[in-house]
């Protein structure tokens, strides 16, 4: 581990020049499949993910129905070419357990009792990965979600926080910082993460996961900072699906 | 497989019948084709090719290995393609099917017979230290003619891709204790280079159904094919690779007009290809 990385400059500004609160750039098009009911073309950093909806449509195998509610199965994709080293095709545990929460953070602002036994399934292909991209997934699923026309409380939106810089040049643990949406260098030498994902318009939590180290105080602080994050990125999202509905409407 | 029914078959039977493709196009005419190079930065080499609605990524990543016994001095490629459930209702999670492997297959053998890639250039210490390229091809939008889409997604990422020494380097001066030849390489080779790449042969897939051959299928044509030919021509319009596929049958007479067809389109779409790689 590489201890002598200055994660704040004396300017306040992080290794990419960021303020502590402010987000990586992001792009967000939504509807850019043709065949899939919904999808999203995400940028994020340098992120990037392509997310795309089908169904509701019967669930197979017919032992995976529920006679009462549409199942969500939410599948979370590498491309091999999409980190520094080949990724080899095909699902890791990783990706398994990260379809595995996504699906179930997707599920709960679904309103699933609409389609039983239906599946609803959401792809996620990330094609480029630097640092958050279940967040990234996430919040791409989310808009193909809304283009797909899938009914739901809210659209769903994730972005992490975490903490940087808790040791100084000589390793002696110091204060640290809580920062917004860590980039590549700071998760991986960062002191924690925590991904989150909320419902916008009532602030439920979808989904959390931390790993590193956070007392209290600054466990308040990074989750405040994250829904903070969220709440932005739901308005892009949003300006997204706009975009795609209002040109629409004008053209006809 | 996909069923069909009979009144979308017999609608697209009369167009041809009467000399109509449900897109307006020519019977020789290709969609409209997009590339654009380099927008992983993640990878070695990436492309993202669109054939009308088809959407194909390939992204290119290199590393550093063994080499077969029986080429001590040359690298090795591999192709593998996924048919990922993003891009159509019918494919499906999983390992890779028939038919992603028949369209790996298919672009590996356009790329490695042709020599596409100057693999006798990749090596780093004969018999010992080769250079892998490994060939990801993403089916992202499905409509139709993946095997050209691939093929030119490929061969685009591949013109697209520069060597990372810089990378590598750190494991190259680890092996360099054992191996002392490697350092000889590393002299030569101080920085980055361009893939080595000859000239590319471009393939070109013709459909038949009711007795009119068509270019460049649509999914909706694919579907209601009864057989397919495709043909990979070089800068001189020699022919470097052919498959036909499915259970029907061409004449003589319709096989030279596919080729024919196949020269000339693989002329502009050579073109399109050396204006995004800068070639």
């Amino acid at each position: 581990m590489e201890q002598d990385i200055k994660f704040i400059d004396d300017d306040g500004k992080r290794l990419d020049g960021r303020k502590y609160d402010e987000l990586r750039e992001i792009k967000i098009e939504a509807g850019v499949l043709h065949r899939a009911e919904g999808s999203c073309y995400l940028e994020w950093g340098s992120n990037k993910v392509v997310a795309a909806v089908y169904g509701p449509r019967e669930a197979i195998p017919r032992h995976s129905q529920n006679p009462l509610k549409a199942i969500v199965r939410a599948r979370y994709n590498m491309a091999a070419f999409s980190v520094d080293d080949r990724k080899r095709p095909g699902p890791d545990r990783r990706s398994r357990e990260i379809s595995k929460v996504i699906s179930e953070a997707l599920e709960k602002v679904i309103l699933t009792e609409k389609f039983p036994r239906a599946a609803i399934e959401v792809n996620i292909e990330v094609l480029e990965a630097e640092a958050g991209t279940r967040c990234a997934g996430l919040t791409a699923a989310g808009v193909a979600l809304a283009d797909a026309g899938i009914p739901m409380k809210d659209i769903p939106v994730a972005c992490a926080a975490g903490k940087i810089g808790s040791k100084d040049d000589y390793g002696k643990k110091i204060g640290g910082n809580i920062v917004l949406d860590l980039g590549k260098q700071e998760d991986n030498f960062g002191d924690a993460d925590l991904p989150i994902a909320i419902s916008p318009r009532n602030g439920e939590i979808l989904l959390l996961q931390m790993d590193g180290h956070l007392t209290l105080d600054e466990f308040d602080n990074a989750l405040n900072l994250a829904i903070k994050g969220c709440n932005i990125i739901s308005k892009i999202q949003k300006e997204a699906l706009l975009q795609k509905y209002q040109v629409d409407m004008e053209v006809d | 497989m996909t069923l069909t029914s009979s009144i979308k078959r017999d609608y697209f039977y009369n167009l041809v019948k009467n000399g109509k493709r449900a897109d307006g196009r020519k019977f020789d005419e290709f969609r409209n084709i997009e590339i654009e190079t380099g927008f992983i930065s993640k990878a070695e080499g990436s492309a993202r090719v669109k054939i009308g609605k088809t959407q194909v990524v390939a992204g290119i990543k290199m590393d550093i290995g063994e080499p077969y016994p029986d080429s001590p001095e040359k690298g090795v490629m591999m192709t593998a393609a996924e048919l990922i459930p993003l891009a159509s209702p019918d494919f499906e999670a999983g390992p890779p099917r028939e038919d992603a492997i028949e369209l790996a297959r298919v672009v590996d053998r356009g790329i490695r017979e042709s020599e596409v890639i100057g693999l006798d250039k990749l090596c780093i210490v004969p018999g010992e230290i080769i250079w892998l390229v490994f060939i990801d091809i993403h089916i992202i939008d499905f409509d139709g003619n993946l095997f050209d889409a691939a093929s030119l997604a490929a061969l685009a990422a591949l013109f697209n891709t520069i060597v990372p020494i810089e990378r590598m380097r750190p494991n190259l001066e680890k092996l360099q204790e054992k191996n002392p030849s490697i350092k000889i390489y590393l002299e030569e080779h101080q920085k980055d280079y361009q893939l080595p790449m000859n000239e590319p042969p471009i393939s070109c897939t013709s459909v038949k159904f009711n007795d009119v051959v068509v270019l460049d299928p649509s999914l909706d044509e694919e579907e209601i094919a009864e057989v397919r030919l495709t043909v990979a021509t070089d800068k001189n319009g020699d022919i470097r690779a052919m498959q036909k596929g499915l259970n029907g049958s061409f004449t003589i007479e319709e096989i030279k007009k596919v080729i024919k067809a196949s020269i000339d389109n693989g002329k502009e779409i050579r073109s399109k290809l050396e204006k995004s790689t800068g070639n």
